[in-house]
Parts: C-alpha cells; sequence; structure tokens
C-alpha cells in the first residue's frame, strides 16, 4: 500500500493553481455574470478534488489594484471552519473572496479619484503569475515526491501593456521550470500575452465559445493531467501572434529596427536609441568631432 | 521507492543526479570518505551534540553576497550591455585535459560543464552565437562555427572528446581571429577559453597574437583548471577579459557560468547601431510549405520570412534568401530582465521585528509559507524595498535568480504605476 500513492504521484496528481480574474470594471461591463462564472469554476475545482484524493488546488485572485491567496486545500486552516452547511471549499473561498473585494475596491477608490475615468484599468495577471510560481517552487522544494504542478489562468479583460516584461518573464521562469500555463480567456479579443504564455510554456489556450458551458470546457480542456495528455485531441493553438509592437509608435510590425545595445524596438530608422541613449553608427563614448560631423552632413 | 533506485542501473548514466549515480557503483561507507566530507558539515551545539550544519542560512548567505556583488557594479557601470555577443568557446583537448584529479578527467568535466554552459548561454542570450574550437596536437580545430542552434554544438562537442598531445595557445587565438573579425560591428567579440596544459607550444611569437587580438577588441577570457599562468593572465588583462582558476568542479562550474549572463557594453567594444529585423509569423499547424533550411516539404509549424516569404523552421536564424535576421519577440523579451534587474532585498533583523512587530506578517507572501521558526520565533526572511512584503529565503532567491520579479510590487498598482514611470 505505501507503494501505491508514491507511483500515483509521478503519473497525474496535480497542483493546480488558478488564477482567477476578479477585475470589476471587466465583470460589470461583460454579458456572463460574474457569479454565474464563479459556480463554473467551483464546480470545477471540486471535480479536480475528487479525481484524486492526493490533488491539491490553490485560487489566487487576480485584481485590479491588489492580488491575494483566495484558497489552498492543502493548507490546515480551511478544515476549523466546515459548518457543515457548506463544504470548506464554498465557504472559505466566498468568503475570502469578499474580503478581497472589499480591500480591492478600497485600493480603487484613490486611484479611479485621480485618474477620473479613462479607460478601465487591466488586471494584475503579471503579479498573480508570480505568486503562482512562487508557490510551486516551493512545491518543488518540498522534495522529490510532489504533485505535477501546472497554471490555469481564468481572464476575462484585455492585457495590459505595462505588464509586457513582468509577464514574458513570468512566462519565461515557467517553462525553465517546466510548468505549464493553460489559460482559459474568455473576453471577446484573444490575449496575447496569454497565448504566448501557453505557446511558450506548452499549455493549452482556450477561448470558449459559449460560456452557457463553461465547465463543459473546463472538465473537458483544462481538468486533464499532465500524463494524460499525451493521449487526447485537444485544442490545438491556431497560431500565435509573435510580432513585436514598435517603441515609438506602438503599432504591431513585422519587420523593423532593433537597437544593438538595448534591443528596443522602433518602426523606421533614428539616429539615436530613446531607451538607452546609444547613438547609433558610431562609437557610443566617442563625442563625435565637428570634422566628423561635417563629412557625414 | 524501489523503482527510484533502480533506475540509474538500467542505463541513466546521464541522469546528473549524484547520489543516486553514485550510489549505482559506490557503497554508502566508500561514498562517504571518497565523495561528501562529511565530518566537515557537523557543528557542536551548545550541550556539546554533534548535529549536521544548518546549511540554508549558509547558502543563502553566500547567494547574498553575490547579489551585492552584482548589485555594486551594476550600480557603477551604465546599464547598457553587450547584448548581441559572438562568443567562441575554446577547449584545450592536449594530453593535459586527460589528468584526473578532476573525476573521471579533465576532459570529461570540462565536456559536462560546457555543454551546461551552452544551455545556460543560449537561455541569456538568445540573440547571440557560439563556436566551438579545440586544441589538440599543437594544432587548433574549428568544431562548429559561429551559430544559434545549442544542440549542434552540444552534440559536435560530445563526439570530439579526446585528447592528445600539446596545446598552442597562438594558434587557437589566431583561428578564432579569423573567425570574429568578419563579424558585424556591433556585435561583440569573447573568447572563453578552458586551458588545462601548463604550457603552450606556439609556432610564432605570442605577444603579437595578443595585441592583434587587442586590436580586434576581442575579449579573451581564460579559466584555467591547473595553475595559474603568466600569459594567461597578461592575455585577459591586455584584452579586458578575466582569468580564474578553479579549485574543483564544483567552482568550475561557477567560473563557467559567470560568463552566461551579459557582459556590460565596453564603450569601444562595439558600436551601437539599429540592425534591421524581421518578426515572422508563424504559420498555422496544418500548412504545408518547403522550408530553406532542410530543403524538404514540412507541415506545419514554420515561419514565413516577412521579407520574401520563404519559409523558415526555427527562430532565431538568419533568412537564407535575403539575409534577414528573423526572430520573435519572445527573444527580445527574454533578455529585459538584464536591462530592469530587480533591487535586491533587506534582510529582516530580529529586533527590528520584535520592535515593530504589528507589520511583521507570519507568511511568505510569495509562496504562504510560515516565516516562524520552531517556537513561533520569527525565523530568517527578507523584505523588497519597494513593496514592504516579506519573503522566505527561498522565494528570495528564486525572484531574484529565475523569475525577476518581485510579485509584491507585480500585485499592487501603486508601486506598479511607480515603476512604470521610472
Amino acid at each position: 500500500m505505501p507503494s501505491a500513492p508514491s507511483k500515483l504521484y509521478s503519473d497525474d496528481v496535480s497542483l493546480l493553481v488558478v488564477t482567477l480574474d476578479t477585475n470589476p470594471f471587466f465583470w460589470s461591463t461583460f454579458s456572463f455574470p460574474f457569479s454565474e462564472f464563479l459556480s463554473h469554476v467551483l464546480a470545477f475545482l471540486n471535480s479536480i478534488l475528487l479525481l484524486s484524493q492526493l490533488n491539491q488546488v490553490v485560487v489566487i485572485a487576480t485584481g485590479c489594484n491588489s492580488c491575494t491567496y483566495l484558497y489552498d486545500s492543502s493548507s490546515d486552516k480551511n478544515h476549523g471552519s466546515t459548518t457543515g452547511s457548506m463544504p470548506s471549499l464554498y465557504s472559505d473561498l466566498l468568503h475570502n473572496l469578499e474580503v478581497f473585494l472589499a480591500g480591492d475596491q478600497q485600493l480603487a477608490k484613490p486611484r479611479v479619484n485621480a485618474a477620473g475615468g479613462g479607460a478601465p484599468p487591466p488586471s494584475l495577471l503579471s503579479g498573480s503569475l508570480s505568486m503562482a510560481l512562487c508557490y510551486i517552487q516551493r512545491a518543488f522544494r518540498s522534495g522529490p515526491i510532489h504533485p505535477q504542478p501546472r497554471i490555469l489562468c481564468l481572464q476575462g479583460s484585455a492585457d495590459g501593456p505595462e505588464q509586457y516584461v513582468a509577464i514574458m518573464n513570468s512566462i519565461f521562469s515557467a517553462q525553465h521550470s517546466t510548468v505549464p500555463i493553460d489559460s482559459c480567456y474568455i473576453g471577446s479579443n484573444n490575449s496575447a500575452f496569454l497565448q504566448q504564455a501557453s505557446y511558450i510554456t506548452g499549455g493549452i489556450y482556450y477561448r470558449p465559445p459559449h460560456l452557457d458551458g463553461l465547465f463543459q470546457y473546463f472538465s473537458t480542456v483544462f481538468a486533464t493531467d499532465l500524463h494524460s495528455r499525451a493521449f487526447l485531441r485537444l485544442p490545438k493553438s491556431v497560431g500565435v501572434d509573435f510580432r513585436a509592437s514598435c517603441f515609438c509608435h506602438k503599432q504591431t510590425i513585422d519587420m523593423g529596427y532593433v537597437c544593438s545595445v538595448c534591443l528596443s524596438i522602433f518602426c523606421e530608422h533614428h539616429d539615436k536609441c530613446s531607451t538607452c541613449g546609444s547613438v547609433f553608427g558610431q562609437a557610443q563614448s566617442n563625442v563625435p568631432s565637428s570634422t566628423d560631423r561635417k563629412r557625414k552632413a | 521507492m524501489n523503482n527510484t533506485v533502480k533506475r540509474p542501473l538500467n542505463g541513466g548514466v546521464e541522469d546528473d543526479d549524484e547520489d543516486e549515480a553514485d550510489g549505482a557503483d559506490l557503497e554508502a561507507w566508500e561514498r562517504t570518505y571518497a565523495e561528501d566530507r562529511s565530518w566537515e558539515s557537523l557543528q557542536e551545539d551548545e550541550s556539546g551534540l554533534l548535529r549536521p550544519i544548518d546549511t540554508t542560512a549558509i547558502h543563502h548567505a553566500q547567494y547574498r553576497r553575490r547579489l551585492r556583488a552584482l548589485a555594486s557594479t551594476a550600480a557603477t557601470a551604465r546599464i547598457q550591455k553587450g547584448l548581441i555577443r559572438y562568443l567562441y568557446i575554446v577547449v584545450d583537448l592536449s594530453k593535459a585535459a586527460s589528468e584526473t584529479d578532476l573525476k573521471p578527467s579533465r576532459m570529461a568535466v570540462i565536456g559536462r560543464q560546457v555543454e551546461a554552459f551552452i544551455r545556460e548561454f543560449f537561455d541569456q542570450n538568445p540573440l547571440s552565437h557560439i563556436g566551438l574550437v579545440t586544441i589538440k596536437d599543437g594544432i587548433a580545430h574549428c568544431l562548429t562555427e559561429l551559430g544559434g542552434s545549442p544542440e549542434s554544438h552540444i552534440k559536435a562537442l560530445m563526439g570530439k572528446l579526446e585528447c592528445s598531445g600539446d596545446a598552442s595557445l597562438q594558434n587557437a587565438l589566431e583561428l578564432v581571429l579569423g573567425y570574429l573579425n568578419q563579424i558585424p560591428s556591433y556585435g561583440h567579440r569573447e573568447v572563453l577559453i578552458l586551458y588545462s596544459a601548463l604550457s603552450t607550444c606556439d609556432p610564432g611569437d605570442l605577444m603579437e597574437t595578443i595585441q592583434k587580438c587587442k586590436k580586434s577588441k576581442i575579449r579573451c577570457s581564460v579559466i584555467g583548471l591547473a595553475a595559474e599562468m603568466f600569459i594567461c593572465k597578461h592575455l585577459s588583462q591586455e584584452t579586458g577579459g578575466t582569468y580564474s582558476v578553479a579549485l574543483d568542479e564544483s567552482h568550475l562550474k561557477e567560473l563557467v557560468l559567470e560568463h552566461a549572463p551579459p557582459p556590460p557594453a565596453i564603450a569601444e567594444y562595439a558600436t551601437a547601431n539599429l540592425i534591421k529585423m524581421g518578426f515572422p509569423q508563424r504559420a498555422a499547424e496544418s500548412a504545408v510549405a518547403i522550408c530553406t533550411c532542410h530543403e524538404e516539404a514540412r507541415t506545419g509549424g514554420g515561419y514565413t520570412c516577412p521579407r520574401c516569404k520563404v519559409r523558415v523552421c526555427e527562430l532565431p536564424t538568419e533568412c537564407r534568401i535575403c539575409g534577414l535576421t528573423l526572430i520573435s519577440s519572445p527573444h527580445l523579451a527574454r533578455s529585459y530582465h538584464h536591462l530592469f534587474p530587480i533591487v535586491p532585498f533587506d534582510e529582516v533583523s530580529q529586533t527590528s521585528q520584535n520592535g515593530s512587530s504589528h507589520n511583521f506578517s507570519s507568511d511568505c507572501f510569495g509562496c504562504q509559507q510560515s516565516l516562524l521558526s520552531q517556537g513561533n520565533k520569527p525565523g530568517l526572511s527578507v523584505t523588497c524595498p519597494k513593496c514592504k512584503q516579506q519573503f522566505c529565503l527561498d522565494c528570495d532567491i528564486y525572484i531574484h535568480e529565475s523569475l525577476h520579479n518581485c510579485p509584491g510590487c507585480e500585485s499592487f498598482r501603486h508601486s506598479n504605476s511607480v515603476t512604470t514611470a521610472q
């Protein structure tokens, strides 16, 4: 009997870290209510825990001003608060979610007053991804036998361009420790960040066409553990947009100029790099002498 | 459990897990004296009992020293880094490389370290190129030309690991000089020499060659495996490289991997330039096209050059038809963390925790691990100077060495807007 769990561990015991987009600006304008979305997610999380006793689920909230851990199925704190009327997953998660949403709103107030409306802020995906990866490193540290970790991003709001570097750093770190990032994107346009995240880390990117059957998509696409994915035909990527956007006009380009010092991308030729200040076409430190300049002109 | 012990016996020779691999051919008591100096990892506690040293604190102290050293050099130097590197690795395969002072032999150890280095190098410098040169029988031989594919280099090196004859520093430098003189001016030219021999057997004046390297702005670094040699020191001093001698295998590994992160861009070494590059899109998985790299029809997974529309299989590469450098935006993004490094975290001292216990959190912000050591006393922890969140030591190392993001700063909007404004 003691050998059975260790065998299970090597195959199909999962540590699923879910990042849940709670951005109120997105959900208030979206056609599908958050409460219904949440009920699909909770049913899905329960089914993950039912698949194996050793499975572990961690939920992280991706707010628009902060991120926090909502639920950890391995933590002992959960089991104390079971009231009998509701299983701990629901009561703890919902309680933490309420606390978090209230706190997130508090943080939002000074900002909204200062900014005075404008475009809705994107969710802090980079923060929740970083936290998820830290958590997964802890699982790796726990010993040679640990559940197979993976991340599932449930995201609805649009990409935040200012998070680009941070999200890419997280993606490469996940790739380095072979943690796949699955993404279920329910917004209207494809998310280029999540497409790249799933492509680079070997996860699944999927945008469900009908939100009413969300649970069905969750259970057929994202519930499969890494071991059994090899035997299934899961949705394939429809092509990933790897084009870069230039730093000067934020346009997406397929051919451009790259600064050899800092790798900034420009859509047209410049004489001086706006990011690192290098002057192109001459040694960086040499202040061009007047004769030099004349000859060039 | 049985499974894991048996695996190395079945031929998992490449399995790098040392205690498992060693367990296969050495008995536990032999291993203790041959490999680990087990008596060094013991210490006496207050009551005079021997216990294993708590190594986490020591490891962390070492890591922090390294981090501080890095941070101080970064502060003095400009943030410009040589991100586009052309590096030749010169491996000395003279008969000195068959010495067995490193187990099983210097050559095997070098092979292993170079393999690890090549992988790490391309992970950190996706737009750079590596070439391999070996010295054997007094002759330098070019094993692989400058290229961007780690697998082909590793395969070539592993097939050629046999040594004989003398080493010649001059021949190797002359060969590398010939290749590196052809590369574009914006690239950083570097040579990394792994030198086992204690002598060099040259056809001419080595000093002249060193001056030539200096003139061509090639940064030459040497890692010695035997003892310090004047000529190696002279070479690295003249050309702005580093010279170090490895004490043992783990030290060698450290020294080799020091060369993986990009060096600070030395102003007169490479001219800044705008390079024209293409960002090809990945074709749909079912499309069939003839690729230019293998010259055969392939289904799916190719990239199309935006200028001449030919198909290539892998990125980054240079278009065979029009010569455009083809990359994808993630390749560029992989290098950005060198330009925006994250600040070292401050250590939380025990006394300050007691004084201001109200803002001491009991869990690590990153991984939720409890920061309390046994007896509910606060253990060692660090805090980010920007967002004031506390992290455990393991997360600290992970955040600085792999993630390059502070989870605390990333998950609060206000600090986020500050960083973007800077």
